[in-house]
């Protein structure tokens, strides 16, 4: 039977190396007798086994056999090519050998950690070794290539991750540019009255911060805007930025605020987002007076002027800037950076969604996030605890764990919720004298003070009962009951279930992603966990990293976090991306794909594959070309051609189909 | 007389079309019967087995061969043109790769035959006679061929030097053939006698496609006024000629009607029909699941769409079960 | 000798999606059969359907692909190539009696480390109720046809009392 199949007449020179990894491979497979397998295999020069190829002896062992045996040829059975796949392309280039002919098998994630039946086990890394073995002979000679990284950062999102994380750019030199959604900075931790454990004022420790970010001369501050596009790769993005209308001049404007006073409105009368919906601005507004940038918005939804055009616009009238401009519409902005740090925090949970809490139908039923603002002195109450009727309350109850540890809605922890709880139930008691009762699973405490903290709470005569809260009810069951809110709970300290009347409920809502996370995690390109927060590269050694290059994650937007771990990861990211703008250059992995121009019959079937652009038709020539810098080597273009004429580098027909037959052979 | 090359050719499960090939060389066939001396040629000549039995081997310069092999009359006479030549050239589609009769790896063989011996609508056999292959006549033994279990492309039973694609390999083509083998300026031995690039290349229709193909829908030639200018595809026609070898100079296309691969692949593909689906199918607009179901009902014969002539090379030969 | 049956299923599986999900699976030291072998490729539109054909030819029982989830690949949209193709690809297989389950494109994201296990699993399963493909077993069976003439044609024909029919 004729056989057109390619054979090499002489095999290049393979070495291989199984790596024990102390226990964890060996542990279940066979090291020795896959060496000696291996070693008879066509083409083997060396078959070694060793505890450690990671380690700085097994690497020497490498670049020492390269060059007494000649290696041509290198692979390594060890762990994830993920872990250390360069690590091995570097102790090749150490040997004098180019570093891509090198081959990976992954035995110790995919079979040793992950199969019981050891002999299958052995026998399935056979397989695959004999598969590496093979398909490395069709390995080329590649370089990597080096783009410039441009030096201009974008920060995305302006809570105080956001913020620290431009703070640390600008300060290292670099230009920031710090886009925020909201018409200020600050985000969520600007709601806050006091932050645990030390009950620091929130504003107190942010504002100055705030201020920084608008005084420093490389952060370029674009609030009330959001990222609408982005295109390009590490080191070299280009976004589109889409600045909406305040319809006041940001340069003019010095937020006086005697416009609010002015408005046509006498009285506030829309419901205040800032205070949660507890107290009320008019259309034209500030968020809260340190709002950063000072400056003022209109609200489209009930400004008479931008909704009818018939208003005495007495606000623009008093402003002597003559800041208002009631015909501004929305633009869009492109700029350049090399690096992008992803700060868009969370959303609290929808109390809602636990409807036997009573969140929107009993008026005594709180969110967290409300009460914030109630004890915030500059709050719609001015610090005072009253309820919506201006009724003090005589008791409180604080209900943990709403929207977390629930197999109902999110199965994680929020993290901060025990804190914060602790923290509100110190601050009702300050601003009041109810009682107040805080009903917990477990007493979450783990960061540096915050045990401490717990133990003063202790001594403040707060009650404190085990037990998930069943339901807060205003059905009474006998006279005190009446005209309060019960709470039914199960004291499992204690071992039988309580009714506790109080007045106001609070519930503790635990941190989610926020609502479009899925739709701004695919404009970057990079991914989410199952439970929808940003995933980074790897929880341990890359936490501010995704599995795109050049783009940061940092705060709750990756999980649920409390200030100073949002601070520090806030740093970590920008530490990373100071490391890519400082090295100057990026190295492109050389997977990318290439067109062999007098094979090609321009069919232009590839063309339209590629989401990076990279693929276009010379005009000259009529044949297809790929540029291979914008080239991210996914390969659909070189599965895709129908003549066999674009070539994947490390990925080509030869070296898969070679790989297939390996693993298949008897 | 001078010793001229001696020249076979043969035809086994075909169509007669690549003797018509051999036949439109018009006016040059004058000129290969001037330089070479054909020994065997079923068709038009009046030579025996035994004659050919009776050559020294590899005394035949070199047999050209045609048809798919289904027989064993086919796989006997293969085998003893092997033995008797320098050079066996693979000659068109069905000796390439099974051609139009390869398709008929879709049914067992006993299926067919229990079709078209008993129940095709036609047939009045209610004594379900069946042909034998060897059965005794006046003392005679008289024999039939019999029929193998599948279609078989020429190199899967003989090896082959050359192969000549297409159904048939146009006039142009064979006097290239003929003419190498004459000067002796062969290539390398497998080398397919035809340009190792897709189809597009030749075909006057190429500037007309669009780089940025989005397809909606497919149609059959019979469905559609065919635009005789645009690209093919374009059209919604299932048009073969990015995954076919070129060759031909679009002659199909230049027919108006799409490519339906006969040239077989390129070099650098093992499977025309797959390495088709993966570039097609890549165009297609809708993302999910009915939409793009939608969009492939318009083919309702995978198979005979896309290994119309290559079926015996496909990776998967025959039908299983 | 009734030995049980272990299927040899070929998997592909994308970089940053299914092979990392993978990983996580061994990380996590979860369990599953050892009847997967896995190819590595950077993105699940690598893919050619030759590379399916070609696993089932050499003799794999089953192949598996798995990609990121529609909307979610790393290169964007190579995932919807890859479901384009392999949608006519498992019209074409059915049409040459490789039943489903033979083949199966799943999509599991980088997340989804116990899916590798459930998937894999399952699959394994299911492909040694359906037995061992081994196409090429039955080539060489095919090919049995063809070796008995190569032997007559080889030895000088004896003349015997055979007429051909003309």
């Amino acid at each position: 039977m004729s056989d057109n199949k390619k054979k090499q007449d002489v095999l290049p020179r393979v070495g291989f190396y199984i790596c024990h990894c102390g226990t964890n491979i060996a542990g279940t497979i066979n090291v020795a007798e896959v060496q000696k397998y291996v070693a008879g295999l066509p083409g083997v020069a060396v078959s070694r086994d060793y505890k450690y190829m990671c380690s700085d002896p097994g690497q020497e062992m490498i670049a020492q056999d390269i060059k007494e045996h000649k290696l041509e040829r290198l692979v390594v059975a060890a762990c994830s090519p993920n872990l250390h796949e360069e690590t091995f392309r570097k102790a090749a280039a150490k040997g004098g050998l180019n570093p891509f002919f090198f081959q990976m098998v992954n035995i110790r994630e995919h079979a040793s950690w992950v199969h019981t039946d050891k002999i299958a086990a052995t026998l399935k890394v056979m397989d695959l070794s004999r598969a590496a073995v093979a398909r490395v002979r069709y390995h080329h000679a590649l370089d990597k290539k080096r783009v410039p990284v441009d030096p201009n950062v974008l920060v995305v999102g302006g809570g105080i991750a956001g913020i620290h994380a431009a703070l640390t750019l600008a300060n290292a030199g670099k230009q920031v540019t710090l886009v925020e959604r909201e018409a200020t900075i600050g985000g969520h931790m600007a709601l806050f009255d006091k932050t645990f454990p030390t009950l620091d004022c929130a504003a107190c420790i942010l504002t100055p911060k705030m201020s920084a970010v608008k005084s420093h001369p490389n952060i370029r501050l674009w609030s009330y805007s959001e990222v609408e596009k982005v295109e390009g790769y590490v080191g070299n993005y280009k976004v589109k930025v889409k600045r909406k209308p305040r319809y006041v001049n940001e340069d003019l404007c010095v937020g006086c605020m005697e416009c609010i006073d002015a408005c046509v409105f006498k009285e506030a009368k829309f419901p205040d987002k800032f205070n949660q919906g507890l107290g009320k601005r008019k259309p034209v507004y500030i968020d809260f007076p340190q709002a950063t940038p000072k400056v003022v918005l209109l609200d489209p939804e009930t400004c008479i002027q931008l909704k009818t055009g018939k208003c005495k616009k007495s606000c623009a009238e008093v402003c002597d800037r003559k800041a208002f401009d009631f015909t501004q519409k929305e633009k869009f902005e492109e700029i350049q950076v090399g690096a992008i740090v992803l700060a868009t925090g969370f959303k609290a949970y929808d109390a809602k969604r636990d409807p036997q809490y009573g969140y929107g139908k009993y008026p005594g039923v709180y969110t967290s996030l409300e009460i914030e603002r109630l004890v915030n002195a500059s709050g719609p109450t001015s610090g005072e605890v009253v309820l919506r009727d201006g009724k003090k309350p005589k008791a409180v109850g604080i209900v943990h764990c709403v929207g977390s540890r629930d197999a109902k809605s999110n199965k994680w922890c929020s993290r901060v919720c025990c804190m914060y709880s602790l923290k509100l139930a110190h601050l009702i008691k300050e601003h009041s004298d109810a009682e107040v009762y805080n009903f917990y699973i477990d007493m979450r405490t783990p960061g540096k003070g915050y045990e401490e903290f717990y133990d003063k709470l202790l001594s403040e005569g707060v009650h404190f009962i085990r037990g998930r809260v069943a339901d807060v009810t205003d059905w009474a069951m006998t006279p005190e009951e009446e005209g309060r809110l019960v709470m039914r709970v199960e004291d499992t300290l204690a071992g039988f279930v309580r009714r506790i009347p109080v007045d106001m409920v609070v519930l503790s809502t635990g941190l989610e992603p926020q609502a479009d996370a899925q739709e701004v995690r695919r404009r970057f390109n990079i991914g989410c966990g199952s439970e929808g927060f940003f995933q980074e590269r790897h929880p341990k050694l890359a936490p501010v990293n995704t599995f795109t290059d050049g783009i940061y994650i940092a705060g709750a937007c990756q999980a649920p976090r409390d200030i100073p771990d949002t601070v520090a990861q806030a740093g970590a990211a920008a530490a990373e991306a100071l490391a890519l703008i400082d090295a100057g250059f990026v190295e492109l992995e050389p997977n990318t794909s290439h067109v062999v121009e007098d094979e090609c019959s321009g069919c232009k079937t590839c063309v339209p594959l590629c989401p990076y652009s990279a693929i276009t038709v010379e005009e000259e020539k009529k044949k297809a070309i790929i540029n291979e810098v914008l080239c991210k080597g996914c390969g659909v273009c070189a599965a895709a051609c129908p003549s066999g004429s674009i070539r994947q580098n490390l990925f080509e027909d030869d070296e898969i189909f070679s790989e297939i037959e390996g693993v298949l052979a008897k | 007389m001078p010793d001229k090359p001696k020249v076979a050719f043969y035809w086994c499960a075909s169509c007669g079309g690549c003797e018509e090939a051999v036949v439109d060389l018009a006016e040059d066939i004058l000129k290969v019967v001037e330089a070479v001396d054909i020994i065997l040629w079923p068709v038009a000549m009046d030579f025996k087995k035994e004659d050919i039995e009776a050559r020294p081997d590899k005394s035949i310069v070199a047999s050209f061969i045609n048809g798919a092999v289904r027989t064993s009359e086919q796989e006997e006479w293969v085998r003893l043109l092997r033995k008797k030549s320098q050079v066996v050239v693979s000659f068109g589609a069905c000796a390439n790769s099974g051609g139009i009769p390869a398709l008929a790896n879709q049914s067992r063989t006993e299926d067919i035959m229990k079709y078209v011996y008993e129940d095709s609508p036609s047939n009045d056999n209610p004594a379900k006679t069946r042909p034998l292959t060897e059965c005794k006549d006046e003392g005679r033994t008289l024999t039939l061929p019999s029929m193998h279990g599948m279609v078989r492309s020429l190199d899967q039973v003989i090896d082959v030097e050359y192969y000549l694609p297409g159904c048939p390999p146009t006039p142009k083509l064979i006097m290239g053939a003929v003419q190498a083998l004459l000067t002796g300026k062969l290539p390398p031995v497998g080398t397919v006698l035809s340009p190792n690039m897709a189809l597009c290349e030749e075909c006057k229709r190429k500037d007309s496609k669009p780089a940025d193909l989005a397809l909606t829908e497919f149609k059959r030639p019979h469905q559609v006024h065919i635009d005789p200018e645009k690209c093919l595809l374009a059209q919604g026609l299932v048009c073969m000629g990015p995954a076919t070898r070129a060759g031909c100079e679009a002659l199909c296309p230049g027919g108006n009607m799409p490519c339906t691969g006969c040239f077989g692949p390129t070099s650098r593909v093992k499977d025309q029909g797959a390495k088709f689906i993966s570039s097609v199918f890549s165009n297609i607009a809708p993302k999910d699941e009915k939409g793009i179901d939608a969009v492939l009902d318009g083919i309702p014969d995978p198979v005979g769409t896309f290994y119309r002539y290559g079926l015996s090379k496909g990776l998967l030969r025959r039908k299983l079960n | 000798m009734t030995e049980k049956f272990e299927p040899r299923i070929v998997a592909f599986f994308c970089n940053w999606c299914t092979y990392t999900a993978a990983d996580l699976a061994g990380v996590s030291r979860l369990k599953y059969a050892p009847n997967v072998s896995v190819i590595r490729v950077m993105c699940s539109g690598r893919v050619d359907p030759q590379f399916v054909l070609d696993a089932f030819a050499r003799g794999a029982d089953g192949v598996l692909l798995g990609g990121c989830h529609p909307g979610d690949c790393h290169y964007a949209e190579g995932n919807y190539k890859t479901l384009r193709r392999m949608r006519m690809l498992e019209r074409l297989l059915k049409g040459m009696g490789i039943y489903d389950g033979r083949f199966r494109l799943e999509w599991i994201s980088g997340a989804e480390g116990e899916k590798v296990k459930t998937v894999i699993n399952e699959m394994t399963e299911k492909v040694r109720a359906l037995g061992p493909l081994d196409l090429p077993g039955k080539t060489l069976e095919w090919d049995k046809e063809l070796e008995e003439l190569e032997a007559h044609v080889n030895k000088s024909a004896p003349k015997e009392e055979v007429v051909h029919a003309r």
